[in-house]
């Protein structure tokens, strides 16, 4: 899933302090999981918002809705006769959700309230780790089900470089050197021979290197 | 091993003569006078002289510039080339840019993290890891070719090498991650600096054991401690390194004035151990800002004069 931090509320207060009527509009996906983003910390944070304008001597309107998606034009149809009750919306979805309500609601202004992180997994409540860059090119079933892409620090594929030590990352000693991991791996699966093959140089064009990526499926089109 | 580039470098170890190779850092700014001063220092001591690439991250003047002026006095300079600032299109041209000074060494590196240096908050690019800059290099020269396919007019003919740490982790990669370096095209191998004796032989002999000794010529890399906190600092701190407790307790032994003189026994002694060493083609000697003593410590290693080519 993707995951995103809550921004600083001085950074938000910052971005909307000159609106009167917002809505504070969550998501339901992945910002909910990762505890950024979804109902819980809309109310959190309309709370704070109407401490901070009552504190100002602000008369400020602030509302809360949280759309089961905002990446989908469907649910974002579902705030299109209320939105004009708003001069400014604080979208806590992730960057996509971000964009596509704004994209929509062409001449309100919409700003982040979360920082969209990466993709990535629950290790344990509290703790979000990344696995994943969306390269475009899995590289997974060579290197024992371990993407060196998004957990190297260097994204290299044919590691590990000389600063790994003790199974840790140069950059950082609770870093896990993503090498170590998938040789470990490779040894785990009997397949430590496949360490020797030199994987070759990478075809970037399907990450950020090739511009706004699209995937279009001529079977599911309407 | 046949010769195959117009490298001094080739020829000495071809030739089955130990090669001595050091290093210089350029200065951060724009005199050149300090890699120059550097250069004379140890030129009739080495056969060819690294110049790093933004060592540890830290922005400095560059490498290709600093190889051109040792060049230009007439000496044999090593290209060291990281792929974190460089994409394929500048690794290409600064390749060909090189080659027409007639650099014929390069040294293929991934490089520091930029976190550990002045641009911390820099992108890195790795678009090439070492072993694919290796590979770049090698279908370059033998292949007349650019990446993309197209024909090179005057292939650059450059002599291909790479670092690699006998002491770094894990250690069962060892031997087979030089043996994936030789098949990506290192031709020579400098070495991580050598205090533990003892595992760089074990390494030698996994090494040995594969025939890697007759596919690429492995320098020994040394570099003489000057202190008793160097000692610790280099045990402690820097990734990768293995100092033994006996090194720290030598140093730590002498008064502080004599620890440098011990730092340069230690080396020599090290040089001495590693010669007999099958396998092991040369000296590569880091004298860490300290470029004065490499002089002393060829001619104590026994290893002066060295050949006129």
């Amino acid at each position: 899933m993707i995951i995103a931090d809550k921004k600083p509320i001085e950074e938000i207060i910052e971005a909307i302090k000159d609106y009167k009527k917002i809505l504070i509009l969550g998501c339901n996906e992945c910002v909910t999981v990762c505890e950024a983003g979804g109902k819980k910390e809309v109310e959190i944070l309309a709370s704070a918002l109407r401490m901070y304008f009552l504190n100002q001597s602000k008369d400020v309107k602030i509302d809360e809705k949280t759309l089961e998606r905002q990446c989908d034009h469907e649910y974002l149809e579902e705030i299109r006769n209320t939105v004009e009750n708003y001069d400014s919306i604080l979208s806590l979805a992730c960057g996509v959700g971000v964009q596509f309500t704004a994209e929509k609601y062409h001449s309100t202004p919409v700003f982040p309230g979360v920082n969209t992180c990466f993709l990535g997994a629950t290790e344990e409540r509290g703790v979000w780790v990344e696995r994943c860059q969306a390269c475009g090119k899995c590289i997974l079933a060579s290197t024992g089900g371990i993407c060196p892409v998004s957990r190297c620090a260097k994204r290299i594929l044919n590691g590990p470089c000389g600063g790994s030590s003790k199974g840790k990352c140069e950059i950082n000693k609770d870093l896990a050197c993503a090498w170590q991991l998938i040789i470990d791996r490779l040894k785990a699966l009997g397949k430590l021979d496949e360490y020797e093959k030199i994987t070759p140089i990478k075809d970037w064009s399907t990450d950020r290197a090739g511009g706004p990526r699209k995937v279009i499926r001529e079977d599911v089109k309407q | 091993m046949n010769i195959k580039t117009p490298s001094k470098l080739e020829k000495i170890l071809a030739s089955g003569q130990l090669a001595v190779t050091s290093e210089c850092g350029p200065p951060r700014g724009t005199n050149a006078e300090e890699i120059i001063k550097k250069a004379k220092l140890i030129k009739d001591y080495v056969d060819a002289i690294n110049i790093t690439d933004n060592q540890t991250s830290v922005t400095r003047l560059c490498s290709l510039a600093s190889c051109i002026h040792l060049k230009l006095m007439g000496l044999e300079p090593v290209l060291q080339m990281v792929t974190r600032d460089r994409n394929r299109i500048a690794i290409q041209s600064d390749i060909l840019g090189a080659a027409s000074f007639g650099i014929n060494n390069i040294l293929c590196l991934s490089g520091d993290h930029q976190c550990f240096g002045d641009c911390a908050k820099g992108q890195n690019v790795y678009d090439l890891d070492s072993m694919q800059l290796l590979q770049t290099v090698r279908y370059m020269r033998d292949e007349g070719k650019f990446l993309g396919g197209d024909d090179i007019k005057h292939p650059p003919k450059m002599f291909v090498g790479a670092a690699e740490n006998p002491f770094a982790d894990p250690f069962e990669i060892r031997a087979p991650r030089l043996a994936k370096k030789v098949a990506a095209g290192a031709e020579f191998i400098q070495t991580q600096c050598i205090y533990n004796l003892e595992r760089f032989e074990q390494w030698m002999k996994l090494v040995r054991d594969r025939g890697l000794h007759e596919k690429v010529y492995i320098l020994a890399g040394v570099t003489p401690l000057k202190s008793a906190g160097m000692a610790k600092y280099m045990k402690n701190k820097v990734p990768g390194m293995d100092v033994p407790d006996e090194i720290v307790k030598r140093m730590a032994s002498k008064p502080k004035e004599k620890q440098p003189e011990e730092g340069i026994n230690i080396c020599i002694e090290s040089i001495q151990r590693l010669k007999e060493i099958e396998g092991v083609r040369g000296f590569h000697v880091m004298a860490i800002e300290w470029e004065e003593k490499v002089p002393e410590i060829v001619q104590r290693a026994g290893l002066y004069p060295r050949p006129k080519e």
